[in-house]
């Protein structure tokens, strides 16, 4: 089981151009590895990088409207909410984002 | 005596709030005004036409002469106020007028940003702000053969463009987005736009980079970070603007991006006002002129006394005001939670109309080439009105049709008139297509086709004609039973292979808008086939989207189950040598690569690299000679061989060394799926060419060509294409054969696939009995070839391409 998230805090990742349009970036934090994600409206999300059916690079998948398809096994993930779509069943974790400035802004654990 | 309002800029904020301040409460005030302009107040929003010719500067004063006598107001022309002494409460101006107040607006606006890049203050680098910048854009416009570049593809970047093109400048628009207007306009509307004025010879460079404007004293060029240079007399800088604060700043004003108001639009100093493009309200800052209006009048009410007024944020809405050009946006349009798409496209008459709905509420749309709907639209949004069930299914046609009970398809087909026009490229009516399914005995859209020509270009309306068959025949007709690309759109990969040639569409955007996809920006099936398609058909000049490319070939490795790559070089023909075995050992140990494995294929695989260390470890191999396999590739994997007349005993040809220059030839090359080559050099057939795609048997006589073998899920022998003479014959005959197959097949479809469905018969045809044929499919192979050949992972290990894919984001902590 998860311990209790006491405490969250906002980290500066990156600047918006950083993550390609469509695309993705990893993110390595304090042992996490967590995928950003950019929408063609200029979006960003970001997940767990890590596809709840076999373990797939979320953020090596290809970026559409705004879900990403698993490279390894075609799982769709919606980033929104973090859900498998369609007839898959599986979820991952999501982190609040905020684009201010150009800057990318997430949400993580203290 | 009066009370003195004194207000700092002359421009469409305040001069709004002073004719609701006269309307409300004629005599409050004695009202002095500085102008940092040497003129009355214009509107400044129709500076564009003025550019372009279609309007004088007369046509746009909002306030004359007479105005400002009218109301007793005393107006400094020409006069900058550089201080505002909140103590003794005056303002001083530049030239050292000062003006004592009991009420002060500041109505700095913004300024323009300006890119800091090196040459940016040469003569001939312009903003787009006020009459002073139209002026100077003008007169360089006079001169003859002059060219412009305007930096920024937004709204005021593009309406000077349209401007100084209508002056007969040659322009470019230099845009660092992919697509213009980006933050108005989805890419769709933001293609349709780009195609637009082009058509009127604006010359558009998204992804655009400014390096340096390059010049001694005057603009003589723009540099790209890309080395592309573009000659230019003239540089106008339309990238952004910025709220006027310094001076406000200085005078000890809450400011933040802009100076801060409240929501009667008083500053941190109750006596202090401040409205327009200067202000910031609650986080947001305002540059469209509806926002800034409802400040004015809010400001207007409450300096004459009705403070019961209050601004409030609302949504904005954008037309660009282009003559000719129909777009309009308003509202939040992006993707999200919750969030669904209404789109329509109309690719005959270059209309594309967006909705975004949230829970049951419009809150975003964005109309291009059609927007009379626009302001009906943008009601809904602002009401946040609820969007019932059966009012959404016609919603996106808008406001005649709105409230309309909707029709069964069936139904809606049966009731079309006659001279209903179904298909707009040919205009081919339902009448004439109904005459034709009676008259011909149609029972098919393939006949309709070739009877009417309804659905044979653009083929947006195949589904119509499709209704229209099955309308009139019932059960008798059968839907067509090829498969559409994806659920994105209705077409065939023929169709849309045929359509991308025919109507030279030469990116996604393009392909979508066009073919009338019916989502807005594809999915994981359909992105990588268009991707491919837009490869093939246009060489050299469309440009790669890696993001619509399998993680495999966006990175140049394949990607293994743990996350980590494998990493397979090239041995020409099966060939290697001690250096390079070294190299490959150098690197294994180098970067702990776990794994090492001989390939079916006859290479080397090194699995279990680390992402991170994808560049690095091609730099090595790299460096020892060695280019990327293409074994993640839909493209060439390998040619096997056998060692042929050099060591064999049986061998009748030089089966290895015809392998190698087999490979030299295909390397590179991006085709619908992978390929597979072997060279037997006799028919014992040791390189089992039998089962590959294009395989080689060599022959005393010479080389049997065969084709469309499988060795997979599927497992098929080749069949012969061709018995040759001569190894130049092989290059020529393989070559065209892969080029036909990279024309003709569907994106996924092994050349087994292809033949089967296209035919042996008439695959020999094209390329065995017709000659002209081939050597042109031969001729087209090499040309794309040019554009192909170059080694992925020498671009990534040590030219820089694409590094953000090689590193993780590590933030601070």
């Amino acid at each position: 089981m998860d311990g209790d998230i006491i405490a969250t805090k906002w980290i500066d990742v990156c600047a918006l151009e950083e993550i390609p349009v469509r695309g993705a970036r990893r993110m390595k934090w304090k042992g996490l590895e967590l995928g950003l994600f950019r929408t063609s409206a200029h979006e960003v999300y970001a997940i767990d990088n890590e596809c709840p059916h076999k373990k797939g690079p979320l953020s090596e998948g290809i970026v559409h409207d705004t879900g990403v398809t698993c490279p390894l096994h075609n799982f769709v993930i919606d980033l929104p909410t973090g859900l498998a779509r369609g007839a898959d069943e599986g979820c991952v974790k999501t982190f609040a984002v905020e684009v201010k400035d150009g800057r990318v802004l997430v949400e993580v654990g203290a | 005596m009066k009370p003195r309002l004194v207000v700092i800029g002359n421009g469409m904020a305040p001069g709004r709030a002073l004719e609701t301040l006269f309307e409300a409460a004629p005599d409050a005030y004695e009202v002095i005004i500085f102008n940092a302009e040497p003129r009355v107040n214009y509107n400044r929003i129709m500076l564009s036409p003025v550019l372009s010719g279609e309007q004088s500067f007369d046509d746009i004063i909002i306030h004359g002469d007479g105005w400002y006598e009218e109301h007793n107001i005393t107006l400094h022309r020409g006069a900058r106020v550089t201080q505002i002494d909140r103590e003794a409460k005056t303002v001083t101006s530049a030239a050292g007028i000062t003006e004592s107040y009991d009420k002060l607006i500041i109505a700095t606006g913004s300024n323009p940003f300006i890119i800091p890049c090196p040459g940016h203050k040469l003569h001939g680098v312009l903003a787009y702000r006020d009459l002073d910048d139209v002026e100077k854009m003008i007169e360089f416009s006079n001169k003859e053969n002059s060219s412009a570049v305007v930096i920024g593809g937004g709204l005021l970047g593009l309406e000077a463009a349209a401007g100084l093109r209508m002056q007969g400048m040659d322009v470019t628009v230099l845009h660092l987005m992919p697509t213009l207007m980006e933050r108005q306009l989805d890419p769709s509307a933001g293609y349709l736009l780009e195609k637009e004025l082009s058509s009127r010879g604006i010359k558009i460079m998204t992804k655009a980079n400014t390096k340096e404007i390059v010049g001694t004293d005057c603009v003589e060029a723009v540099l790209l970070e890309d080395g592309t240079k573009l000659k230019a007399d003239m540089v106008v800088m339309a990238v952004g603007i910025r709220p006027s604060v310094d001076l406000a700043k200085e005078a000890g004003l809450d400011t933040g991006r802009g100076i801060l108001v409240s929501s009667n639009m008083q500053t941190s100093d109750p006596d202090i006002y401040s409205v327009g493009e200067c202000v910031e309200f609650e986080g947001n800052v305002y540059g469209l002129v509806a926002p800034l209006y409802e400040q004015a009048r809010v400001l207007g009410m409450h300096l004459a006394g009705e403070a019961d007024h209050a601004f409030s944020h609302s949504e904005t809405s954008t037309k660009l005001k282009v003559t000719g050009v129909d777009l309009f946006s308003a509202g939040d349009f992006a993707e999200g939670e919750n969030r669904e798409e209404i789109v329509f496209r109309d690719a005959a008459r270059g209309i594309y109309k967006r909705l975004v709905l949230e829970e049951d509420r419009l809150i975003g749309a964005v109309l291009y080439g059609e927007t009379s709907d626009g302001a009906w639209f943008f009601q809904k949004i602002k009401e946040s009105a609820v969007i019932a069930p059966e009012e959404r299914e016609n919603l996106i046609f808008g406001q005649s049709f709105s409230g309309a009970a909707p029709l069964d398809p069936m139904e809606a087909v049966a009731a079309l008139p006659d001279d209903a026009e179904i298909c707009g490229c040919n205009g081919v009516s339902k009448g004439k297509i109904i005459s034709a399914i009676d008259k011909e005995e149609l029972t098919d859209i393939a006949g309709v086709r070739a009877c009417t020509k309804a659905s044979s270009s653009c083929g947006t309306c195949t589904g119509l004609v499709e209704k229209l068959l099955a309308w009139k025949l019932g059960d008798a007709f059968e839907a067509n039973a090829v498969p559409t690309v994806c659920s994105c759109t209705d077409l065939s990969n023929d169709d849309v292979r045929r359509l991308i040639i025919s109507k030279e569409l030469k990116s996604i955007p393009a392909v979508m808008q066009e073919l009338g996809w019916k989502t807005s920006c594809g999915c994981a099936k359909c992105r990588p086939a268009l991707n491919y398609y837009l490869v093939s058909s246009w060489p050299g000049e469309y440009v790669d989207d890696a993001q619509s490319r399998f993680i495999n070939e966006r990175v140049h490795a394949n990607i293994q189950k743990d996350g980590t790559y494998s990493v397979i070089p090239r041995m020409w023909g099966g060939m290697t040598t001690s250096n390079e075995l070294r190299a490959i050992a150098d690197v294994v140990d180098k970067f702990q690569i776990p794994a090492v494995k001989v390939t079916g294929g006859q290479r080397i695989d090194m699995l279990g690299v680390k992402k991170d260390d994808l560049p690095a470890v091609w730099d090595d191999l790299n460096k020892a000679g060695m280019v990327s396999g293409h074994a993640y590739a839909k493209g060439l994997r390998t040619v096997k061989t056998c060692v042929g007349t050099d060591w064999c005993r049986v061998g009748t040809q030089d089966s290895t060394g015809l392998g190698i220059k087999l490979e030299r030839m295909m390397w590179g090359s991006w085709t619908p799926h992978k390929i597979k080559v072997g060279v037997s050099g006799c028919p014992r057939n040791c390189a089992e060419a039998t089962c590959k795609d294009i395989g080689v048997i060599c022959v005393d006589s010479g080389y049997e060509l065969h084709y469309a073998g499988a060795a997979g899920m599927h497992i098929q022998g080749t069949v012969i294409l061709a018995k040759l003479q001569t190894e130049e014959e092989v290059l020529e005959y393989s070559a065209a054969l892969l080029q036909l197959y990279r024309e003709q097949a569907w994106y996924l479809d092994r050349i087994y696939k292809w033949a089967e469905r296209v035919g042996l018969e008439k695959v020999k045809e094209q390329i065995v009995d017709d000659e002209e044929n081939r050597k042109a499919l031969y001729a087209r192979f090499l040309y794309s070839q040019k554009f192909a050949q170059i080694d992925p992972w020498k671009e990534r290990a040590s030219e820089g391409v694409s590094s953000h894919e090689f590193k993780a984001l590590e933030p601070a902590e």
